[in-house]
C-alpha cells in the first residue's frame, strides 16, 4: 500500500489502463503538455505520446462528440471536461447522443467511453465552477455515474469505468484532489455499482457521496464521542448502477436513514434513495428519513458563504441528533 | 428579406469523360432506387402505414448517390433525420428501412430508432442524428479513430444549410482541421431550414463555402443536383482524407421537392422557384445526359423496372412483418443487454 493523493490516484488509474490497452486514449483541454488544470494527468504525455494524450480546443461539444465517434469505432476514449459545470454546453452530446445511441440502434452501437470531470464545491470558485451535477447525469437513462471519495476508489473505480463497455461519467470532487489515502500497489480495479460500508453502528445509517463522505465520517466520530450515538456510514460511490442491496441492508440494521448530498436539494440523488427505502423498507424504519443537502440555491464564492451552504459535519451531527434523540 | 442568391457557379459544369459507363449506370441506378424508395415511403404515409414524422430528400438524391458510389465499403457515414438515402446507399436493404419507418419487426432497429435514426453499423452507416449539428463532432471522432488505428477509412458527414449556424458545426470543423482528420463534411444546401430561407438568417451568402476560409479550408461550392459533379468532388475529397490531407468542407446546392417533413406542404416557397428546381430534377437530368452519351434507353428502362420490382417486394415483406415484441423496449440500455440500474 502506498499513500497517494486523490489527484495522483487519477493519474495512476489512467496510466494503468493505458499500459494495458492501447485502444485507451485520453483527450481534453490543457491535459497533455500542461498535465491538466488540476494536475491530474501529469506525465501521461511523456509516457504515452501525443497520439494517445491529446490537447483539444475549447470545444466541449467537439471533445465529447469526438469521444463518442471514437468509441463507436473501436477505441476506448477517456475525455476530460475541466469543470462539470461545462456539461451545460455539451449536454446534447451526453444526454441525447451518448446515452441513447445503443438503445436507439437496437444494440448495434458500442459506447465504451469515460468522461472525467472536476465536480463540486469547497474551493471558493463561485456558482459556475462549483456545482455538483451528478444528479443531472443520474436522471438520464443510459449513463453510468460514479463519484468516489477515497484515493483507492478513485484508482479502482476509474480503472473499472475505463474497462466498462458502457459510457461512464466519472465525477472527481475538486476539494478532495489533495486528500491522501492508502492505495493498493499494482493493478487495482474495483467493481462499479458497489457501495462501501466505511463504519458500522447501531442507531442510524448515514449515506454519503464524494466530499460528503469524509464529512459524514467526521460527524459519526463526533456523534459517538460526544453524544453516544452510533452511526453507520455508507459511501455510495456509484449512483448508476446503484447498490440498493447494501443501502437497504444497512438501513434495516439501524432503522434510520440520513442522506448527505452536496447537490442542490430538488431531485438530488438522496431523494431517489429515500424513495426506494420508503417503499421497500417502510416497516423497518424507526423514524422519518432525513436529507441533509445544499439548499436549492446557486453557490456563492466567498468562503464564509460557501461554508454556510454546503453540508458540514456540524450540520450532519445536528440533523442526526434531532432524528435520534 | 435577403436578396435571392445566385445559383452555385459550378452548376453548368460539363460531364467529365473519365467517369466510365459502368460507374455512370451505378450512379443512375442508385439515384433511381433512392427516388423510388422515398416515393414509396411517401405513399405509405398517405395510407397511414407510417406514423410519426418523416423527412424526405426527394430532389436531393444526387448527393447521397454520388458519395455512396464513391465511398469505400469500410468508410463511415453520419447523416441527419433526412437520411433514408444516405443509409440506403451504404447497402442497407429497402425492407429494413421501410420496416423501420413502419415501426415493425422487419425494421433496421425493430422500431427502436424510427425514421430519424436509421443506423447500420455493419454497413458503416453510423447513425442518423436528429439534433442539429450533433453528428459533426461525432463524425470527427470516427475519423480520429480511423487515423489512430491507421486504417485509411474516411468519415463522411452530411448535414443541411441550417446546420452551419449552430456551434457544433464550427467546433467540429476547427477540431478536424487542427487534428488533420480524415473526414468530409458535406453541406446539402437545399435553401431552407424547416420553413425559413437560409438566406434570411445567415451572415454570408453561401452558408458553408463562405465559412471554409475561416478554418483554412478551400471553399468548395458545387451543383448538388449533378451526380457526376458530386461523384468527382467526393472522390477528390475522399482521396485527400485517405492520404492524410485532412478534412474537406463541401457545399452542394440542391432542392427538396416537397416540404420539410410530412406535416409541411412547403407553401412558403415561391412557385417560380419550385418550378425552376423541378426542371433541374437530378434523376431525369442524368437520364438525359446518359442518353446523350449513347447509353441505351433500354438499359435505363430496365433499371427503372428492376427498382420498382425490388421496392414492391420490399414493401410487401415490410408491411407484412409482425409488430416488434414489446419485450425489446426493455433491452439494450446497457452493453449487458439489459435495463437494470440497481441491484
Ligand atoms: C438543435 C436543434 N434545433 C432545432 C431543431 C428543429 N429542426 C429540425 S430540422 C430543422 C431544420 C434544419 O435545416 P437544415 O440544416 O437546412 O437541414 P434540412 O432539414 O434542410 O435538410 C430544425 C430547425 C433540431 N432538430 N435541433
Ligand atoms: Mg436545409
Amino acid at each position: 500500500m502506498a499513500q497517494l493523493s486523490y489527484r495522483e490516484a487519477v493519474t495512476e488509474a489512467l496510466a494503468q489502463e493505458m499500459r494495458r490497452d492501447e485502444n485507451v486514449v485520453f483527450i481534453g483541454e490543457d491535459v497533455a503538455a500542461a498535465g491538466g488544470v488540476f494536475k491530474t494527468t501529469v506525465g501521461l504525455l511523456e509516457e504515452f505520446g501525443p497520439d494517445r494524450v491529446r490537447d483539444t480546443p475549447i470545444s466541449e461539444q467537439a471533445i465529447l462528440g469526438a469521444t463518442m465517434g471514437a468509441a463507436m469505432t473501436g477505441l476506448k476514449p477517456v475525455a476530460e471536461i475541466m469543470f462539470s459545470d461545462f456539461f451545460a454546453v455539451c449536454w446534447d452530446i451526453v444526454a441525447n447522443q451518448i446515452a441513447k445511441t445503443r438503445y436507439m440502434t437496437d444494440g448495434q452501437a458500442e459506447l465504451p467511453l469515460v468522461i472525467r470531470s472536476g465536480n463540486g464545491g469547497g474551493v471558493r470558485f463561485g456558482a459556475q465552477h462549483s456545482q455538483s451535477v451528478e444528479n443531472w447525469a443520474m436522471a438520464v437513462p443510459g449513463l453510468k455515474v460514479v463519484a468516489p471519495a477515497m484515493p483507492a476508489d478513485v484508482k479502482g473505480l476509474l480503472a473499472a469505468s475505463i474497462r466498462d463497455p458502457d459510457p461512464v461519467l466519472f465525477f472527481e470532487q475538486k476539494a478532495l484532489y489533495a486528500a491522501k489515502g492508502e492505495v493498493p500497489d499494482g493493478e487495482h480495479v474495483e467493481p462499479l455499482g458497489t457501495a462501501s460500508v466505511l463504519r458500522s453502528g447501531s442507531d442510524v445509517t448515514i449515506v454519503a457521496l464524494a466530499l460528503m463522505v469524509p464529512r459524514a465520517l467526521k460527524a459519526a466520530e463526533e456523534l459517538e464521542a460526544q453524544h453516544g450515538i452510533s452511526a453507520t456510514v455508507v459511501d455510495v460511490r456509484s449512483l448508476v448502477p446503484l447498490d440498493t442491496q447494501t443501502i437497504l441492508s444497512e438501513v434495516a440494521k439501524t432503522g434510520r436513514l440520513v442522506t448527505v448530498e452536496e447537490n442542490p436539494r430538488l431531485c438530488g440523488w438522496g431523494a431517489e434513495i429515500s424513495s426506494i427505502v420508503a417503499e421497500e423498507l417502510f416497516w423497518d424504519l424507526d423514524g422519518p428519513i432525513v436529507r441533509v443537502t445544499t439548499p436549492h440555491i446557486p453557490l456563492a464564492a466567498a468562503d464564509s458563504l460557501e461554508d454556510a451552504m454546503l453540508p458540514s459535519a456540524d450540520k450532519i451531527v445536528a440533523s442526526v441528533r434531532e432524528l435520534v434523540d | 428579406m435577403a436578396a435571392k442568391p445566385k445559383r452555385a457557379a459550378a452548376a453548368k459544369r460539363k460531364p467529365q469523360p473519365q467517369i466510365d459507363a459502368a460507374t455512370r449506370l451505378k450512379l443512375y441506378r442508385t439515384m433511381v432506387e433512392c427516388r423510388q424508395l422515398e416515393q414509396r415511403a411517401h405513399d405509405l404515409f398517405m395510407q397511414n402505414l407510417i406514423k410519426g414524422t418523416s423527412h424526405l430528400a426527394l430532389g436531393q438524391e444526387a448527393v447521397a448517390a454520388g458519395f455512396g458510389v464513391a465511398m469505400r465499403e469500410d468508410d463511415y457515414t453520419f447523416c441527419t433525420y433526412r437520411g433514408h438515402n444516405h443509409t440506403y446507399v451504404r447497402g442497407v436493404s429497402m425492407t429494413a428501412i421501410l420496416g423501420e419507418l413502419m415501426g415493425n419487426s422487419a425494421g433496421l432497429m425493430r422500431g427502436k430508432g424510427g425514421s430519424m435514426h436509421l443506423t447500420s453499423v455493419e454497413h458503416g452507416a453510423m447513425g442518423s442524428y436528429a439534433i442539429i449539428g450533433a453528428h459533426l463532432p461525432i463524425a470527427a471522432g470516427a475519423a480520429w479513430s480511423a487515423q489512430y488505428r491507421g486504417t485509411e477509412q474516411v468519415a463522411v458527414c452530411f448535414f443541411g444549410d441550417g446546420t452551419t449556424n449552430i456551434g457544433a458545426f464550427h467546433e467540429a470543423i476547427n477540431f478536424a482541421v487542427v487534428w488533420k482528420l480524415p473526414v468530409v463534411f458535406v453541406c446539402e444546401n437545399n435553401l431552407y431550414m424547416e420553413y425559413t430561407s437560409i438566406y434570411d438568417v445567415t451572415a454570408v451568402r453561401n452558408p458553408a463555402a463562405d465559412r471554409a476560409s475561416a478554418y483554412g479550408l478551400e471553399p468548395i461550392l458545387i451543383d448538388g443536383n449533378d451526380v457526376d459533379v458530386v461523384y468527382e468532388t467526393a472522390e477528390a475529397a475522399l482521396e485527400r482524407a485517405r492520404s492524410g490531407g485532412g478534412p474537406s468542407l463541401i457545399e452542394a446546392v440542391t432542392y427538396r421537392h416537397g416540404g420539410h417533413s410530412r406535416a409541411d406542404p412547403g407553401k412558403y416557397r415561391p412557385d417560380d422557384e419550385v418550378k425552376e428546381w423541378l426542371g433541374r430534377d437530378p434523376v431525369p437530368m442524368y437520364r438525359e445526359r446518359l442518353l446523350g452519351l449513347d447509353i441505351d434507353a433500354a438499359d435505363l428502362d430496365r433499371i427503372d423496372a428492376e427498382t420498382l420490382a425490388m421496392i414492391d417486394e420490399a414493401t410487401e415483406t415490410a408491411r407484412n412483418a409482425p409488430l416488434p415484441d414489446v419485450d425489446i423496449a426493455w433491452i439494450d440500455v446497457w452493453a449487458d443487454g439489459g435495463a437494470q440500474w440497481r441491484n
